[in-house]
This record gives C-alpha cells, sequence and structure tokens, in this order.
C-alpha cells in the first residue's frame, strides 16, 4: 500500500497541492534536501501531463499520486486513466479517436513532450507505461538511511 | 503562492517582472501578458525572474510562445535569471541555446546582440 495516496480532480490548480504533498512526503522519507526541488518539478510535470491528458480526453476521473517509502527509495506513481496515450508518438498526429489534428492539439503534445523531456532530464529512475485502462509514470529516488524525523 | 506580473519601461525594452510559481494553473497569466504587450507594440521584453519560484515546462512554453511573437515583429525577449534551480530547468530542455540569460535587468536593457 502506498505511504501516502493523493487523488484529485484533472484541474490545473490541483497541481501544486498535489507538489507540496509530494515533497513533503519525501522529505519525511529521507530524500536528500538538495534533491527535494526535483522531486517538486517532477511530481509537478507528471501531474501537469495527467490533467492536460484528462482535459483533452474528457476524462471525469481523478488523477492518482501514489507516494511511496521503501527502506532505500521513495518511488511516486502518477496514474492517469487515458487508455493508451501514445508516449513519444509523432507530433500533431492524434490517436483513432478522431481528435482534430489542429495547431492547438500539436501545441499541447509539444508542451506533453516538453513535461517529458523535463523529467527524463532530472529523474535517473523513471519509467513510462501505458496499458488499456490508462498510462502511469514512476519515478523514485534514493533515501538516506536515517531521516530526521519531524 | 500566486503569479505576480508587473511591468515597466526601460528605454526601448519593456521589462515584466514576474514572481511567484510559474506552472500548469498560472502559466496562462504569462502568456496574457506577453500577448498583451506584443499586441499593444512591445517587441523588445526582458522578463526578469529574480522572484520566481517554480517555474515547469508550461512556463517553458510560455516563454517559447512569447519569444516566437516578438521575433514575428523581429523583436526580442531576454531572461533575468541568477537562480541555479531554475536555470537547470533551462539547461535540461536545452533553451539555454534559445534564449539569452543574463544576470541582470541592467545588462538585458544594455544588450543590443
Amino acid at each position: 500500500m502506498a505511504t501516502v495516496e493523493l487523488r484529485f480532480s484533472a484541474l490545473p490548480e490541483h497541481v501544486r497541492t498535489a507538489r507540496l504533498v509530494a515533497a513533503a512526503v519525501a522529505r519525511r522519507a529521507g530524500v536528500d534536501e538538495a534533491v527535494l526541488d526535483e522531486v517538486r518539478l517532477a511530481v509537478g510535470e507528471a501531474c501537469s501531463r495527467a490533467v492536460g491528458l484528462h482535459r483533452s480526453n474528457d476524462v471525469a476521473a481523478p488523477i492518482t499520486v501514489m507516494l511511496i517509502e521503501d527502506e532505500k527509495k521513495f518511488s511516486i506513481e502518477v496514474g492517469d486513466e487515458v487508455p493508451g496515450t501514445p508516449v513519444g508518438s509523432v507530433p500533431g498526429v492524434q490517436g483513432a479517436d478522431g481528435e482534430p489534428d489542429g495547431a492547438e492539439s500539436a501545441a499541447d503534445e509539444a508542451e506533453d513532450e516538453m513535461g517529458l523531456a523535463v523529467i527524463s532530464g532530472l529523474v535517473d529512475d523513471v519509467e513510462v507505461s501505458s496499458t488499456e485502462t490508462g498510462g502511469v509514470i514512476r519515478m523514485s529516488w534514493p533515501t538516506v538511511p536515517d531521516p530526521v524525523l519531524p | 503562492m500566486d503569479l505576480s506580473l508587473s511591468t515597466r519601461t526601460v528605454g526601448d525594452r519593456t521589462v515584466v517582472d514576474v514572481g511567484g510559481e510559474i506552472d500548469v494553473y498560472t502559466a496562462p497569466k504569462l502568456r496574457e501578458q506577453l500577448v498583451e504587450l506584443v499586441n499593444d507594440g512591445s517587441y523588445h521584453l526582458v522578463v526578469d525572474m529574480e522572484r520566481v519560484d517554480f517555474l515547469d515546462s508550461t512556463g517553458l512554453g510560455v516563454l517559447v510562445g512569447g519569444l516566437k511573437r516578438v521575433r514575428a515583429h523581429e523583436g526580442s525577449l531576454r531572461l533575468v535569471c541568477n537562480q541555479e534551480r531554475i536555470l537547470k530547468i533551462f539547461r535540461i530542455t536545452g533553451l539555454t541555446k534559445v534564449f539569452p540569460i543574463h544576470t541582470s535587468v541592467d545588462e538585458a536593457v544594455a544588450a543590443t546582440d
């Protein structure tokens, strides 16, 4: 079970909340203070991407963020409920749902790609997967042996 | 923290002071500000990011959009930033090659290249 699980409506204003919660749990889990900025940014990017996907696909379900504390690492899983999201697909080309291939969708995808570029540039251990039920971005960071408890 | 925006004119440049967090929620406000400036004929912009606490790819996208707009009028968009955590995001995405990044507003305003 996740140490902390967060579910929020796919609205941009909640992404900041997810960043704050993730950083707080990461700090408690013993993630190095110097890395917390990266955790905050990476989880923000993953959540922004998920919010964008839900909104552009009219998915009413919430975004799920799992914050998982293990012995030696701290993991974050950000899940969306948009099936089979193409990762690294040709920009501007939409899936088989007949979405118009307008300039706006191309811009959205360019932004989406930049978000993934930031995540992969920041996080060494990252995995992006997609299934019939939705996509998940998994990221993890090492924790220091004896976290300072509040 | 929300986004704070203010503009001032220095010579032929318009300086946009940005403070707070630029993310998926607040970036549209920055986009509106840049669009408005360009529509009003300000084509040489300096975006001062010294008081920005957080910047994500949505914010980067808005800055790139602003750059495209001013370039369409043969203008310029320069950034002022000394914060390592913000500069890092520009480096990761390769945007240090796209934006002139200065250490002070004075330097950005004086730049002519």
